[in-house]
């Protein structure tokens, strides 16, 4: 008997028109499980701005996503550049992002603290030159 | 009152069973079984896309026909500001309801009036401070029965105001007991609907506990009457009383531009809907106050029972509507416009009310969804593979329904045949 889901996402770097569409599909699969429409609205943004960071920071990556009725638990994992400064990176209003992502209405530097906001739990660790792992976990009011 | 009233239902003589409305269903509320399209009604919004797109004209709008109207005394017709785009060559909104008169109606009540009165009260709250920083619009019964079943989280953005045709509805009852002396219930108000979502919502009624309309009409079904009444020779009456605004609620963008004030999205096609809701969903749409979302391609204008092409009924409306003062109707009513009752999440999409079980569906599809061939083609009777899987753990299909596992299953079999008969002989 199962008593968790997993879903598995490969996060396309190159294609920015597909970004967000990993986020969308867990949102609907919470929503067929019945899991409360709050608890769905924090993992939707929590995800989507992860995955955002990976596309437009890291060149994609892979989400891992497990799902049982205590927590929804989330794992982003991409081999990018890394971040130098995690506290740094973590403060509201930070970015590296380039002028042109700017450009598009992304990079206002609120991804990480958005997912951290979110999440009941976050973990990231990082290594420049390696890549960035993030943690989260959102749990189910019971 | 059933639980689930739709307007939306099949003709099963000219159901071929295809795929053309199983694919398109926003809210995949449509399986074809036994060679015939069936509505689960659940899931139904009544947006009528399948009503658009079925080649065979088999999908049907359930509305009233003109012979309720001899149910009462005083009859009157309340058009939908799309009627106004239906007819060539016609600018003039009054030679429009000078005709309804002319095939059995006593008066008209324009919904458009009851559109601006919407905007006014919208502008009020809009400006009170109490809503949520991005205003969904009520207008759209199909968005609105969308919006509860796939957006929960949205529901405290939608504006908590009637829909035009209930302010309308109230105004003309009004009306016609002032000008006739009669009692309430000896008056019949009619609305002229373009599509079978608002139909439905005076039948259930979504943000009020009765409606106040007596029967709905499409215009479809009177189209071609008027046209022989249009340009009839008796002396026209005037009829017409509403304002640039409110006529221009037909279009999409309409009702967002009345407001005056505000950066707002306008959206049309309710797949594009579903589209921006993610991105409200998502927090990725803060600059942005008011959003008009509209289930028919071009707004009102492209409701599955109109006539005209939207796009050419757009371009009327809008020449029509030019002519207009902008409000020419200001009437202030006293009538509640607020919502009697709030909307709530109709989670019609559970796999199982435990979540336990629930999860362990969701695994047994992820698993079967696997094993199917990925191509969407819908010959099962599903709109994709996706859902083949989930109406199996549901027990509404089998494996073998999908033309290439039974393909699949045959040969198995026949090769096991070839060697049990090749056994044989030896």
């Amino acid at each position: 008997m199962d008593k968790s889901i997993v879903l598995k996402y490969d996060v396309d770097g190159n294609d920015f028109s597909l970004a967000g569409e990993a986020s969308s599909s867990v949102k609907k699969v919470l929503l067929s499980l019945g899991f409360d429409p709050e608890i769905i609205r924090k993992v939707s943004i929590a995800l989507y701005e992860g995955e955002m960071n990976m596309v437009i920071h890291a060149n994609g990556g892979v989400i891992t996503v497990e799902i049982s009725p205590e927590e929804i638990h989330m794992l982003l994992e991409d081999t990018g550049p890394g971040i130098e400064d995690i506290e740094l990176a973590m403060q509201e209003g930070y970015s590296t992002a380039s002028d042109k992502v700017r450009e598009l209405g992304f990079g206002a530097g609120m991804g990480l603290s958005n997912m951290k906001k979110y999440s009941d739990v976050f973990i990231i660790t990082s290594e420049v030159n390696k890549g960035t792992r993030v943690e989260m976990v959102v749990k189910n009011k019971q | 009152m059933e639980k689930y009233y739709h307007s939306v239902t099949l003709d099963v003589d000219k159901c071929k069973g295809c795929t053309n409305c199983l694919k398109q269903c926003p809210t995949q509320a449509i399986r074809v079984r036994d060679g015939k399209a069936k509505i689960i009604k659940e899931r139904c919004i009544d947006c009528g896309v399948c009503i658009s797109v079925c080649p065979y004209h088999a999908k049907k709008a359930i509305t009233d026909s003109l012979s309720e109207l001899d149910k009462f005394e005083y009859k009157v017709a309340l058009p939908a500001p799309a009627l106004y785009g239906q007819f060539p060559k016609v600018n003039d909104i009054n030679k429009i309801l000078n005709a309804l008169l002319g095939i059995g109606f006593d008066d008209c009540f324009e919904v458009a009036k009851g559109a601006e009165v919407v905007t006014n009260r919208t502008k009020e709250l809009i400006k009170s401070g109490e809503l949520m920083d991005i205003t969904i619009s009520s207008a759209c019964p199909a968005v609105l029965r969308l919006i509860s079943v796939r957006f929960p989280n949205l529901l405290n953005n939608v504006l908590p105001i009637k829909p035009p045709i209930e302010v309308a509805a109230y105004m003309a009852r009004q009306e016609a007991v002032k000008k006739t002396g009669l009692s309430e219930d000896k008056i019949g108000l009619f609305f002229i609907t373009p599509c079978p979502a608002k139909a439905t919502s005076i039948k259930n009624p979504l943000s009020v506990a009765k409606s106040g309309i007596d029967g709905v009409i499409s215009i479809k079904d009177v189209y071609l009457k008027l046209a022989h009444k249009i340009n009839s020779d008796s002396p026209p009456k005037n009829l017409q009383s509403a304002g640039f605004y409110g006529v221009s609620w037909a279009n999409v963008g309409g009702e967002a531009e009345a407001l005056e004030e505000g950066k707002y999205i306008a959206v049309d096609g309710i797949h594009n809907v579903i589209n921006i809701l993610e991105a409200v969903e998502n927090e990725k749409l803060d600059d942005i106050s008011f959003i008009e979302a509209l289930a028919c391609p071009g707004g009102c204008v492209g409701g599955p029972l109109t006539v005209e092409n939207n796009y050419v009924a757009k371009s009327r409306i809008k020449e029509t509507a030019k002519k207009l003062p902008k409000t020419k109707f200001s009437e202030d009513v006293d009538y509640n416009v607020l919502w009697e009752k709030p909307m709530e999440y109709n989670p019609i999409m559970n796999l199982d009310e435990d979540i336990f079980t629930a999860i362990q569906k969701a695994s047994e599809i992820d698993k079967i969804y696997k094993g199917l061939p990925g191509l969407d083609c819908g010959s099962c009777g599903s709109p994709s593979c996706k859902c083949l899987a989930e109406d199996i753990v549901r027990n509404m299909a089998s494996e073998t329904d999908c033309i290439f596992k039974l393909r699949e299953k045959v040969k198995t079999l026949s090769n096991e045949m070839n060697t049990l008969s090749k056994n044989l002989k030896g």
